[in-house]
């Protein structure tokens, strides 16, 4: 069985200094998971990157929610597109002279 | 060491408002803010040099410092001397109180400056906590190339790498795609004023091998089949990444045939034990200097 760690979501509000609606938030806006145990919320280990760029998105460049969920949405289908131009690429290169 | 413009890189005119700044700031992180442009170095370059200009022209203090001594600022430090004295001379003689010079309100301060440029150092000393109100930031992504070869691509292997003085021990998993980017996270610059450290992105690069054509875990190769066993059947020895197999040939072989070698090909990426298949094709081989009875005999076949 797979091992998930959680961080405690206090935890991470405090070290971050955001406040948990903003995490809520973002939960609600299916951008994030997080997860519930004895009313306690917590943070999957796996969610930490994700939401550690959209705190910055926020606080450096003033970025609301609605404006992090474009944007997400935009990064995800731009690294797609990479992808597939790399995949394509390298398909390519089969077929080229040697 | 060159003269920086800090107007320049915030695209803002001399005579800017604190608020003109502060919207050209944002305006333009938000272009090339890392997070916005992951992978992308000159982005990242980019942002660092439009903090620099924003800490020295969003703080006033410092701001007044580089207008006053603009391109001359190397020459920063006479020029406040010579000032001082003067201002001296004019309090012992007029009984003038004048300003306290400015440069002592910069200097001292213990924050890693190492990402701005040599010219903010110079200018600034190390980043000072000075006014109070400077921003997180995160460091800057670094990013590096790996070169590998087909055969370090068909195992799991680590590989140690140095960045910036520290060893990276990673481990690269086998079927790695060509340009394909692991993020290593933490080991990229350090941040600044308690920010975050930016993250290592490697991206591999696989060589071309003279052999093999690569689609995905496939491998593609073509061999060259003699007349004789095409038209007859037999067995020929093939190369395969890990070393030669027999392969039968099956009679009245046709030229451009494509046989498949199950689990021949690279292993597939980050899946145990499941392989890709190796591709041969066949590129028939027609025998040349023929001896008079061999041309004879073809005769004969093309009659029969």
């Amino acid at each position: 069985m797979k091992t998930e760690h959680l961080i405690a979501a206090n935890d991470f509000c405090m070290y971050h200094q955001v406040e948990y609606t903003f995490i809520n938030s973002l939960k609600d806006a299916g951008l994030v998971q997080i997860t519930f145990i004895n009313e306690t919320t917590y943070i999957p280990e796996s969610e930490l990157q994700k939401l550690e760029k959209m705190i910055r998105l926020h606080n450096e460049l003033e970025i609301n929610i609605p404006g992090i969920e474009a944007i997400t949405h935009l990064l995800e289908k731009i690294e797609q597109l990479q992808e597939d131009t790399q995949g394509l690429k390298n398909r390519l290169r089969m077929y080229e002279a040697d | 060491m060159a003269f920086i413009d800090y107007y320049q890189t915030l695209g803002v005119a001399k005579n800017a408002s604190e608020k003109d700044i502060k919207n050209a700031y944002r305006k333009l992180a938000r272009k090339y803010h890392p997070d916005l442009n992951p992978n992308n170095t000159e982005a990242n370059k980019k942002f660092q040099q439009l903090n620099e200009a924003n800490e020295v022209l969003s703080d006033p203090e410092k701001r007044k410092k580089y207008d006053q001594y603009g391109e001359n600022w190397q020459h920063g430090e006479e020029y406040e001397r010579a000032q001082q004295q003067a201002r001296q001379q004019g309090r012992q003689q007029y009984s003038y109180g004048g300003q306290g010079g400015g440069f002592e309100d910069f200097e001292g301060g213990n924050f890693g400056g190492e990402d701005f440029s040599d010219f903010f150092q110079s200018m600034f000393g190390q980043r000072s906590g000075g006014s109070g109100r400077q921003a997180k930031y995160r460091g800057q992504d670094y990013n590096a190339e790996l070169h590998l070869d087909l055969k370090e691509v068909s195992e799991t292997h680590k590989k140690t790498l140095t960045v910036n003085g520290k060893n990276i021990r990673i481990t690269i998993p086998a079927g790695i795609e060509n340009g394909q980017t692991i993020k290593i996270k933490g080991h990229g610059g350090p941040g600044t004023n308690g920010g975050p450290a930016g993250d290592l992105y490697i991206k591999f690069l696989v060589a071309d091998d003279p052999r093999f054509k690569r689609n995905g875990s496939d491998l593609y190769n073509t061999v060259k089949l003699d007349l004789y066993t095409a038209v007859l059947g037999g067995e020929i020895t093939a190369d395969t990444l890990t070393g030669k197999v027999k392969v039968k040939v099956k009679p009245e072989t046709q030229n451009g045939t494509k046989v498949k070698l199950k689990g021949k090909g690279l292993p597939v990426y980050k899946k145990e034990n499941e392989f890709g298949d190796l591709y041969l094709t066949y590129e028939i081989q027609i025998p040349v200097n023929l001896t008079e009875r061999q041309k004879k005999l073809f005769e004969e076949l093309a009659k029969s």
